[in-house]
Parts: structure tokens; C-alpha cells; sequence
């Protein structure tokens, strides 16, 4: 078989003194080039922790993730994630932040001038070439995440990681945003891996949603094809009777049959 | 927050008294010029306010200072003895007679030259140390409870064992304003690094960023508030150093300038000498200050 993206048997366990929490359990998920797949859950159930598996930023306690069949198991530019508090270095400007990964990515491959261009051609992308001098505490919240999404853009990752993207910003803003991911997954065609907990977010951008159990031990309970056609355009989508079922077919897993129990 | 007001109130003022009689020009002119006064005006008030109460102060304590001293008997002279004895030493800061027979000038610049070398050895050595034992587990568990019991030495103990070690006063004094000043750059360093939020760590480690430039790039930005406050503790810590250690080497220096007048009873030159080791302990202070705000512009933001 040829997966793109494999998410082979992976188990989670965090352990602390003699406690043993088992986070994740048999993930199993191949993601095909170009596809758009979101992970949906309850809060605390570990879609984060898989993100950051795959991300490589944390360890898988048994299996693995093959990317394009090679093990990847340490962090890298192949899968640049996009953080849900945008995280960009606050001493850096707007520029300088795209740059320092471009830097990195392109210091053999391409000269300064090219870097210099590819990392306003990454602005320019995400319409923010006009702010390019500021810094981080200077813009909008939906600015900063935009800037985050040029950022992980400019490495050319053989997968994109957006990890809840849209989470801290207000619902207008958020509408915004989504649809520029839309177009720029429709433009450049980017395999895209989305932590998600809004049930529209997830329909409306996705080629597949893959719904989480809760933890702890927490599995994929089910997986979702949305068979809408793209471009997607929200407005139409309202009325849609594909998006309606889909979207209650999620809703009907989150809030029947895995319903958030309150662990505390 | 008031000057669009202001600038506003100055336009809407100034155009219909002008516009009815006289032409364009005119009318041009008046709002441009009228805001700008009005600036200097405001900055001369801000300035008034900023720097009338403490004159006003420091009169009243000169006042005070000159009635409790003027009796016949009073241990110590009143400023305005003070002004007449020191006068000399007042306008002419540079002469050179020798010897430790100097100007105030060259005693202070000799002092703060002593403090400088001091200074700068314990800002890299406390920057590098501090890195360590914020980045590593094993550094700090290692290094810290040495560090915690070593930081509370006075510094003037410090100065017989570095007389021993190097047998000169000069690096014995520059080594007691290191001992005395890397102590808070180290502790705050490391707290910064420790510090460092995850979300950082995550940049660097999926941009893949070398230990080094993890160490450029990440690191000493996102530590730099930390760093300056413990930047800031040293220099005051060392400028308070050197004017005891200077007193027990001797040679030139502020301190050995101090130590000499009570020795010839000029009790008037050790006030004047007092008055500008405050002086300049405020400069530093303020120096140190100013960078920090240059260097870390955007990181105590957000």
C-alpha cells in the first residue's frame, strides 16, 4: 500500500512516579497526498498529543509514523506545524519570523535573494506583505495566525500540521481564516492534518474527518468521508443536504455515543 | 492621549477667527503652528512636573542640613562649608600631581574602569553560567545550592583571599566586583532560560535550529528581560563593591579618595566624593536601564 502519511499502531502512555495514564491506543490512519483530514474530539483526549506524535515533537510509546514510508520520529520541517497560540517570537517582526525557517530550510538551495522572495511570496500568500515590518504585538490575533500559517508554508512541508488554528479567535475572524486555508489547500494542494473540536470547522474544510473516543485510552472511534465537491463556499454549504448529514453524523458521535464525560 | 484634543480644539479655534478677514495662506499657517507651541508648552510642564518636587526637596534638606550644622561645635560642616572647601576639587577635576595627589576625575574614571573590567567578566561569565544551569537538570541540581551558599558571602570577605591569589590590589579589586556582581546575572539568567515557554522550544525544534542558534536566536531574546534584571542587580551591586574594596587596597580610586580625606579630616571632600558615587550609581543604574529597553524592544510585550 502506498499511504502518503502513515500513522502505524500507536499507543500513548505518559507515566508520572507509579502512575501510568494510557493517552492513545492503536492509532491507525493513512493520509493520501493532498488530502485535507481533521481530527475531532472531546477536549482531553489526547488529539493534541497525536498531533505533536506525529509532529515529532513527542514520542509515540509503541509504533510510529512513516511519512512518504520512512520513519519520522524527530521534528522537522517536513511537517511544520502551525501552533494554536500562533507562537511567533515576539522579538522578531512579522518577516523575520517567516525568515528564520526559510533560513534554515533553504540555506544550501536557494541564494539570500531567493529566500528574501520566497518569504514574501509566503506573505503575500496569507495577505499579509503590508505588515511585514511589524511585530507580533502589533497585529490582530487573526494577523498572528496568519503569519504562523505563512511561517509553516515557507518550509514546503510534505505536511502541513494545524493544531486547533482557528481556536482563540472570535467566530468572524475565524470564518475569514477558514476560507483562506480553503483556497490556499485548493492553490497549492498541501496534505493537511487539523486538530479540530468545531464540528463545522471540520466538515467545511476536510476530506475526511476522523473522530476520537475519549480518554483516557483514547481511540479512533470512527472516520468520516465528506463527499462535498471543492471549492466549498460556506453559504451554499448551509443548505447542503451532504454537509447536513455530515455534519450530524459528527454530531451525533460527539454527543450520543461519546459524550463528554466531565472527569474531575 | 490628550494631544489629538488639544491639536482639534487649536484648529477648530484657530480657522473661523482667521478665515472671515484674511486669505488661504493664512489660514494654513495658524493650525501648523499653533499645536506645535502647545507641545512645547505641554513637554515644559511634563519636565516641571518630573523635576520641581525633588529641587524643592533637596532645598528643604540643604536648609536643614545648613541649620542643624551651622552651630559652633557641629561634628560635621554645613553645605555651604562644604561648597567653599571643596571648591578647588569642584572646578578643577583633572589636575594631576602625582601620585595618589589627583583630580576627582581620575579617581572615578580609575573606579569605574576597576568596575568595568569586573563588571563585563561577571556579565559573560554569569550569562554562560546561567544558560547552563537553566538548560540543564543536572547543572542546576549540581551548581545551584554552591551558587545559594556562595552568593551571600560579602563581597569585602572575598578581598583578602584574592590578595593571597593574585598579590596586586587591582585584580584583587577587579575579582570582587566579579564575585559581587555574577551572582544575580547568573541566578536571573538561568531563571529566564528556565522560563522559556514550550511554544519556543517547539519552533526551534521543528525549524531545527542548531544548539547554537537555538542558543542566538532563541534563548538569550526570550531570556533578555530576565538577564537585564539580573544585569541591573550587578551593577549596582558593583559600583556599592568597589568604593569599600578600593579603601582596603588603596592607590587611586573613589574609595581610596574617601578613606584619605577621613584621614586628613577633610570631612568636607568625603561629602562631595559621597555625592557623586550617588551620582554615578544612578547613572549605571539608568544605563543599564536604557540597553535593557533598547535590547529587549517586543520581548516584554505580548
Amino acid at each position: 500500500m502506498h499511504a502518503y502519511l502513515k500513522l502505524d499502531h500507536i499507543d500513548k502512555t505518559f507515566t508520572r512516579g507509579n502512575a501510568t495514564t494510557e493517552v492513545l491506543k492503536e492509532i491507525n490512519l493513512t493520509i493520501e497526498k493532498g488530502e485535507y483530514v481533521s481530527i475531532i474530539g472531546h477536549s482531553g483526549c489526547g488529539k493534541s498529543t497525536l498531533l505533536n506524535i506525529v509532529a515529532g515533537l513527542t514520542g509515540a510509546t509503541t509504533g510510529g509514523v512513516l511519512l512518504e514510508n520512512r520513519e519520522v520520529n524527530s521534528p522537522g520541517p517536513d511537517r511544520a506545524v502551525v501552533f494554536q497560540n500562533h507562537s511567533l517570537l515576539p522579538w522578531l517582526t512579522v518577516y523575520e519570523n517567516v525568515k528564520l525557517g526559510v533560513d534554515k530550510v533553504f540555506a544550501s538551495t536557494k541564494t539570500r535573494a531567493e529566500r528574501d522572495a520566497w518569504v514574501m511570496h509566503n506573505l503575500n500568500l496569507v495577505q499579509m506583505a503590508h505588515a511585514r515590518e511589524k511585530r507580533p504585538s502589533e497585529i490582530s490575533g487573526g494577523m498572528k495566525q496568519r503569519v504562523g500559517i505563512a511561517r509553516a508554508l515557507a518550509m514546503e512541508p510534505k505536511v502541513l500540521l494545524l493544531d486547533e488554528p482557528f481556536g482563540a479567535l472570535d467566530a468572524l475572524t475565524r470564518a475569514h481564516l477558514q476560507d483562506s486555508v480553503m483556497a490556499l489547500h485548493q492553490k497549492l494542494g498541501n496534505t493537511i492534518l487539523m486538530i479540530t473540536h468545531d464540528v463545522d470547522e471540520a466538515v467545511l474544510l476536510s476530506d475526511r474527518i476522523v473522530m476520537m473516543t475519549n480518554g483516557p485510552s483514547a481511540r479512533i472511534g470512527e472516520v468520516l468521508e465528506v463527499p462535498l465537491t471543492r471549492p466549498r463556499k460556506r453559504l451554499e454549504l448551509a443548505t447542503n443536504p451532504a454537509y447536513l448529514k455530515c455534519r450530524q453524523r459528527v454530531l451525533e458521535f460527539l454527543y450520543e455515543r461519546h459524550r463528554f464525560v466531565e472527569a474531575a | 492621549m490628550t494631544m489629538p484634543a488639544i491639536k482639534a480644539e487649536a484648529t477648530a479655534v484657530a480657522i473661523p477667527s482667521t478665515s472671515p478677514a484674511t486669505a488661504a495662506p493664512v489660514v494654513t499657517m495658524t493650525p501648523k503652528q499653533a499645536p506645535r507651541a502647545e507641545k512645547y508648552v505641554k513637554m515644559a510642564k511634563e519636565a516641571a512636573v518630573r523635576v520641581v518636587p525633588p529641587l524643592i526637596v533637596l532645598a528643604l534638606l540643604m536648609l536643614f542640613w545648613e541649620l542643624v550644622c551651622r552651630r559652633t561645635g557641629s561634628t560635621l560642616p554645613p553645605p555651604s562649608k562644604v561648597f567653599k572647601d571643596t571648591k578647588e576639587l569642584i572646578l578643577d577635576p583633572f589636575f594631576d600631581n602625582g601620585g595618589i595627589d589627583k583630580g576627582l576625575f581620575w579617581h572615578l574614571s580609575a573606579s569605574l574602569q576597576r568596575v568595568a573590567y569586573g563588571y563585563s567578566i561577571a556579565a559573560i561569565v554569569g550569562i554562560a553560567l546561567g544558560t547552563l544551569v537553566g538548560q540543564s537538570v543536572w547543572a542546576m541540581r549540581g551548581l545551584d545550592p554552591l551558587f545559594q551558599v556562595l552568593r551571600t558571602i560579602p563581597p569585602l570577605a572575598w578581598l583578602p583571599l584574592s590578595l593571597a591569589a593574585f598579590r596586586d590590589g587591582q585584580p584583587s579589586a577587579i575579582f570582587v566586583i566579579f564575585i559581587t556582581s555574577v551572582w544575580p546575572i547568573i541566578i536571573n539568567t538561568a531563571v529566564g532560560i528556565r522560563n522559556i515557554p514550550q511554544d519556543y522550544r517547539n519552533v526551534a525544534a521543528v525549524v531545527q535550529l542548531n544548539p547554537l542558534e537555538f542558543f542566538s536566536k532563541i534563548m538569550i531574546p526570550a531570556a533578555a528581560p530576565y538577564i537585564f534584571t539580573g544585569l541591573r542587580i550587578g551593577i549596582g551591586l558593583s559600583w556599592l563593591a568597589i568604593v569599600a574594596a578600593e579603601m582596603l587596597i588603596g592607590g587611586v580610586g573613589i574609595g581610596f579618595f574617601i578613606w584619605d580625606a577621613w584621614n586628613s579630616s577633610h570631612i568636607s571632600e568625603i561629602i562631595l566624593a559621597l555625592f557623586y558615587v550617588g551620582i554615578i550609581g544612578f547613572v549605571l543604574d539608568r544605563l543599564i536601564a536604557g540597553l535593557a529597553k533598547i535590547v529587549t524592544r517586543g520581548t516584554a510585550l505580548n
